[in-house]
């Protein structure tokens, strides 16, 4: 989402110019991964609509969760063949405006919403079991958003437009939070806070960020952070330390990372909200690396048609070749069978 | 501790002959927690402004859910929604909704069942007092929701230090809303600012706790006529600062929850100043068993954007004596997160409603 109007020409004015190769650089040289859309991979009921396709994750069964803007904000599971199971959370206080859905090694599902400024856990059966953050009480009636400057400091329990949330091996919970402040937070699994890296304020120094958009936690507990106005990835260690940052990949917008001996990493430069002209050309594909950035593969481009993306918002890589990805802009979930590459050995190293 | 002079007197007088120092020694009391309520998919449960038994031991919700909304049409926003009302039986599984869609329903405050067994609710949003017979017929209406909202809103001119309970945007002052009324103090009549409780002397008269914009509190006879109303903003005797809560005695004295003064002030039906009670942390929720030996309980509940400080409830005789304390802020079971009502049927049986967790709590002290 664009955050105002200057910063939406400032894109524009950039994506429609030959400066973009500068302002997001991009691994060169990257095979193409080939990959195929499954045909109606979702099935809705008669009568039941997806809105912006949000947030999306699997559970240990396969079965899929989807958290999308409809005329409400709604989330849906689905069962591992696609077919519609229920609706969880109907008339929940902390559903306005969906952001993310990740499912926990507990398959307790935690969904982000920016538009109460609340993270909620749901347990398997769907019951609320752990709130953070807290909708801005309605009797103060329809305030501000964003507060006046000066920004007041970020609180520890609360959060400003939050985006997305992951767990270490230990069940420590990790939230990015966001568009108002510009910050990542660490809680412990009762809900305290630890620590938080990052601050209100907006800044492209290591450890500061601009729109922290995504995160991803590893099994060695290092957390990867979609710095999405920074045009990069931020990696830091399980304390919240700086680690390192991958910038070669385009306009981090989310990633994710999947599970096994294996950790793959997976990164979307997901074309601008708006499409404006010439978008298309350098932007919409995702990002197959390893954790120490090292660029294995890219696949998918900007498309209304199935097969391409609508600014993907949010991937599922619980199995590193069956991507799924909910798109803002089409209004859908899809599902890609990743094939082998050609190897031609042309892999990049991202880190720096 | 319990601050009329000549009580003052004798307490100091004995804390020194016992070597007590009051904060640091207050005891702690064991308990257990379950969760009441069975699951049921489609009854979500919020912020849960108020809980309350009835004499069947049937268990009344007043929660904040859904979708609070302002109509977009004309340059006059109307509130609808955000608010919902639940009964459960005394197991714990959903019987049915009272007051759906209803007018007053926006911010769910409170509920209380008067000593008839009927259901009171307090809108903290739409000002107003709503009374359901068993049957859940509205039967008595006190306040009335303002025909619409500022947008952009006012702010509410929080007042520094009204701790307890809910504080930053929502905490004590006038939100000059709509219609509203003279902010601040001295309001006649039902016309009321962001109202928090209400309960009923032995004669059926009724004493609403108004609030955290006004400051408070208004008695009214059986029938809903106004008879009159003490207390203006202030730290002086009588006077409040965030009034959130009230409980009535057996003798008909008045326990208002001075949050801000951090404070239980007693009065007598009359609202003749008796005492006050203090030590007790910032007062959000208050209730008192039944029965030959009642007890009062407090909460100082934690505020919502903070579980590092607070959340401890208290147990007191109505003199004012500490009996004990338990809990703390946090998110599990056996912590709380700003607890906003107590129900006391028994006299170590409470349930809990907070804002912070979403949640009702059963409490089983262990004495």
């Amino acid at each position: 989402m664009m955050r105002s109007l200057a910063s939406c020409l400032f894109a524009a004015t950039v994506l429609a110019g030959p400066a973009l190769a500068q302002a997001k650089a991009k691994a060169q040289n990257v095979p193409e991964i080939p990959y195929e859309s499954v045909p109606n991979y979702l099935k809705l009921p008669p009568g039941l609509y997806m809105g912006e396709a949000m947030g999306v994750a699997t559970n240990s069964k396969g079965h899929l969760f989807v958290y999308t803007r409809s005329a409400n904000t709604r989330l849906f599971e689905f069962d591992q063949n696609g077919k519609f199971v229920r609706e969880i959370g109907e008339g929940n206080y902390g559903f306005e405006f969906a952001h993310s859905v990740r499912v926990d090694p507990e398959d307790n599902i935690w969904v982000v919403d920016e538009g109460t400024n609340m993270v909620i856990k749901f347990n398997p059966a769907g019951k609320v079991v752990m709130v953070l953050g807290r909708r801005p009480p309605t009797v103060a009636g329809a305030v501000a958003t964003n507060p006046a400057p000066p920004k007041p400091p970020a609180a520890k329990y609360l959060f400003g437009r939050p985006t997305d949330v992951g767990w270490d091996p230990q069940g420590n919970i990790f939230v990015s939070d966001g568009y108002v402040n510009n910050r990542v937070v660490k809680y412990d699994k009762n809900g305290r806070f630890l620590k938080q890296v990052g601050s209100e304020k907006a800044g492209s120094e290591p450890g500061q960020m601009n729109l922290p958009h995504g995160l991803a936690v590893d099994l060695k507990g290092n957390v990867y952070v979609a710095d999405r106005s920074n045009n990069r990835m931020q990696v830091f260690d399980n304390d919240l330390n700086f680690k390192s940052v991958y910038d070669n990949i385009g306009t981090s917008w989310t990633v994710c990372v999947s599970p096994g001996p294996h950790q793959y990493l997976f990164t979307s430069n997901s074309n601008p909200n708006g499409n404006p002209p010439g978008s298309w050309d350098n932007t919409g594909e995702i990002y197959k690396m390893e954790l120490d950035g090292t660029v294995l593969g890219r696949f998918g481009h900007a498309s209304k048609q199935m097969g391409g993306f609508q600014v993907v918002h949010m991937m599922d890589c619980r199995n590193p070749n069956q991507i799924i990805v909910a798109e803002i802009e089409s209004w859908r979930v899809q599902k890609l069978l990743l094939m082998a590459p050609a190897t031609n050995g042309n892999t990049t190293s991202a880190a720096r | 501790m319990r601050h009329s002079l000549p009580n003052l007197l004798a307490a100091s007088g004995l804390m020194v002959a016992a070597g007590v120092v009051a904060a640091a020694q207050v005891r702690e009391i064991s308990f257990d927690s379950a969760d009441p309520l069975k699951f049921s998919a489609n009854i979500p449960i919020g912020e849960v402004g108020g809980v309350a038994t009835n004499s069947k031991g049937e268990i009344f919700v007043y929660t904040r859910v859904g979708h609070p909304t302002i109509t977009i049409g004309t340059a006059r926003p109307f509130a609808h929604g955000g608010s919902r009302l639940y009964e459960f039986d005394r197991t714990g599984k959903f019987v049915r909704e009272i007051g759906q869609d209803s007018y007053g329903f926006l911010v769910a405050q409170q509920a209380r069942v008067d000593p008839h067994d009927n259901l009171w609710v307090v809108d903290q949003m739409s000002s107003m007092v709503i009374e359901f017979d068993p049957a859940g017929r509205v039967q008595l209406l006190l306040g009335r929701k303002a025909e619409s909202e500022r947008v952009p809103a006012l702010p509410l001119n929080p007042q520094p230090g009204a701790g307890g309970g809910e504080r930053a945007a929502d905490a004590e002052g006038p939100p000059r809303r709509g219609r509203g009324g003279p902010p601040g103090a001295g309001a006649q009549s039902d016309v009321f600012q962001r109202p928090t409780d209400v309960a009923w002397d032995s004669t059926g008269n009724i004493y609403v706790a108004d609030g955290l914009g006004n400051a408070r509190v208004a008695k009214f006879d059986k029938t809903g006529k106004f008879i009159k109303s003490w207390g203006s903003r202030g730290a002086a005797q009588g006077q409040f600062n965030g009034v959130r809560g009230i409980a009535i005695d057996a003798q008909n004295n008045v326990y208002v929850a001075d949050a801000g003064n951090k404070r239980i002030q007693v009065f007598d039906g009359d609202g003749n100043f008796k005492s006050q009670i203090a030590d007790i942390g910032a007062p959000a929720a208050l209730c008192i068993t039944p029965g030959s030996h009642q007890y009062l309980y407090s909460s100082n509940s934690n505020p919502p954007d903070d579980i590092d400080s607070a959340g401890e409830i208290y147990k007191l005789e109505l003199s004012g004596q500490v009996v004990g304390k338990f809990g703390r802020a946090g998110k599990l079971p056996k912590e709380f997160g700003t607890v906003n009502a107590l129900n006391c049927r028994g006299e170590n049986d409470l349930l809990v409603g907070e804002i912070g967790n979403w949640r009702v709590q059963k409490l089983t002290l262990r004495p």
